[in-house]
């Protein structure tokens, strides 16, 4: 079983990210693997243990992602391998994470639901597209019984629980597994481990991002009475026109 | 390429409202391009209720009764063909599970940029560039989709909902489609009731509920405001309440007209999910719950107390 998780390397999600000249200022902000992708590598460490196989990480991403890369080596992947290149866009790091799967033949291919940056949940579609293999998203649970994965995919107000052969990808998100803390001795390992730097194959970005703005703030807050509810009745219906 | 695809889902034989706020997008969009508005639907989508989709806007409505139900894998395979049929230059889907991830297959099937989550109509005049938020909720951006082809998926109150008459004529459309290799083996779903993503209003509760036995106090709100019903994360996580109504960065992001938040905190991630609602109230007895500096109405009180009286007032009122 060869299993290979990709990671984003995105801002802590308690962060407030400032921007600065349309662009966001992550100076001092320290980076994390993207939660739903915590997920996705969580769930890959218990199958790589229960199948024997090999977990290898994914990371698109220029040297100063290596620390997060090494958080995933810590919490229990074998081996990594790192794209070198700013990921400009979905379609790019897809394009990039297909060219490395092709030469090295994946049972099984996890992303998180969306990252937690570009928020596009993008990654994993058009990975699965470029390679001919299936796609499930939001994947909440995967058990494999041989080459057949059962899983559970959320859908709008409920869920679904399908059947797949391998090879396949999915988007992972709660609870498939819980988040893994890497403990000493992963860490100590982690630094041993294969990190493969690999060249990016061609491909082009297809979205830009011309600016970035804080959002606007919503203004002050009007405090209402716990004992005249009427009037936060009245206040949506006249002035926020809500109801 | 100055035609414009929208998918529409339907549920119970009609466009979901979602859906029909994608063809308006897609039709004010045509109206820019000068090209034609073309909806393409399911056999989901009731004969009887095609003339909806012309009253919002879709001047052709493409109907593939031969698939029903489909998964995104099927979505992206018919709107494929029909992007290729009527030559459309940009797709338009509205945010869901499945057309989310059509969307990105379209995106590699079509050779097109593909946004998801998109806010606003594009600024045709720099280019195609449209308003979507980044870092859950923390930036809001403008992004260029480099021609020729665009797939777009846009979220709820991104456009609204007004009537834009034109014909609608249907007209049938046969894909061919492969067989899918993922089996549906069980669909658990809470029948009759609003979705999330769908409703105008949300009300969610948190952990000062203080136990899953106390959420009828949540749904009777709900129910009154003709709400959907949410929860934080805590809340889901000790499995008070199902994991699909989790609001928050890892679970579902909300854009209602009205969002009212009974005793929950506001943590940074369950903001992230509620950023971009119109209208915010919290409702929540610890003064200095930092919620109530992103709301835009609070009452600081207890939750037993204040919900009773909120649900009296209202049902009054309404």
């Amino acid at each position: 079983m060869k299993i290979l998780v990709c990671i984003s390397h995105v801002p802590d999600t308690n962060a407030k990210i400032p921007f600065k000249d349309g662009k966001p200022d992550l100076t001092g902000i320290s980076m994390v693997i993207a939660p739903y992708d915590d997920f996705a590598l969580a769930r890959a460490v218990e199958l790589r243990d229960a199948t024997g196989g090999k977990l290898t990480v994914i990371n698109v991403g220029l040297a100063d992602t290596e620390p997060t890369i090494r958080k995933a080596l810590a919490i229990g992947a074998d081996d990594a391998v790192r794209v070198n290149a700013q990921p400009t866009d979905a379609f790019f790091v897809a394009s990039q994470i297909a060219t490395v799967v092709r030469a090295e033949n994946y049972d099984l291919i996890l992303t998180g639901r969306e990252s937690s940056d570009f928020n596009g949940g993008q990654v994993h579609g058009m990975l699965a597209e470029l390679l001919g293999l299936p796609c499930v998203v939001p994947c909440m649970k995967l058990d494999l019984n041989g080459r057949t994965a059962h899983m559970y995919r959320e859908i709008e107000g409920g869920k679904e629980v399908v059947e797949v052969q391998l090879p396949l990808v999915a988007g992972c998100q709660e609870p498939i597994a819980e988040w893994k803390i890497p403990n000493m001795r992963g860490i100590m390992s982690a630094k041993t481990k294969p990190l493969k730097v690999v060249e990016p194959a061609t491909a082009e970005a297809r979205t830009t991002v011309a600016s970035y703005q804080a959002p606007p703030a919503r203004g002050n807050v009007k405090m209402v009475e716990a004992s005249n509810v009427g009037e936060l009745v009245r206040m949506l219906k006249e002035e926020a026109k809500v109801i | 390429m100055n035609n414009v695809l929208i998918f529409v889902e339907a549920e119970n034989g009609a466009a979901k409202k979602s859906s029909l706020e994608a063809v308006v997008y897609g039709a004010k969009l045509a109206a820019q391009t000068g090209g034609q508005a073309v909806a393409v639907a399911t056999a989901d989508l009731a004969a009887a209720h095609a003339p909806e989709v012309g009253l919002y806007g879709a001047d052709r409505v493409l109907h593939a009764a031969n698939v029903a139900q489909p998964q995104a894998a099927e979505i992206a395979q018919l709107v494929a063909q029909a992007a290729e049929q009527v030559q459309a230059g940009t797709v338009v889907l509205a945010k869901s599970i499945a057309a989310d991830l059509a969307a990105a297959q379209l995106g590699v099937k079509l050779g097109a940029a593909v946004a998801t989550n998109v806010a606003t109509l594009p600024d045709l005049a720099q280019g195609f560039v449209i308003g979507r938020a980044a870092y859950t909720g923390k930036a809001l951006t403008q992004v260029n989709l480099a021609g020729p082809r665009r797939v777009l998926s846009i979220k709820k109150n991104a456009v609204g909902l007004s009537e834009l008459p034109k014909a609608g004529a249907l007209e049938s459309f046969s894909p061919s489609l492969a067989a899918n290799p993922i089996q549906v083996k069980e669909v658990q779903k809470q029948t009759g009731e609003l979705l999330l993503t769908e409703a105008d209003i949300v009300v969610s509760g948190g952990r000062g509920l203080k136990g899953p036995e106390n959420w009828g106090l949540i749904t009777k709100l709900a129910k009154t405001l003709h709400a959907a019903t949410g929860c934080s994360k805590p809340v889901s996580d000790m499995d008070w309440r199902p994991h699909h109504e989790h609001v928050g960065q890892t679970g579902i992001k909300v854009s209602p007209n009205l969002y009212v938040a009974v005793g929950i905190s506001g943590a940074i991630q369950h903001l992230a999910g509620v950023s971009s609602s119109k209208t915010i109230v919290v409702i929540n007895k610890d003064p200095e719950a930092p919620f109530f500096k992103a709301a835009d109405y609070g009452v600081v009180g207890d939750a037993f107390e204040v919900l009773p009286k909120l649900t009296e007032a209202l049902e009054k009122a309404m």
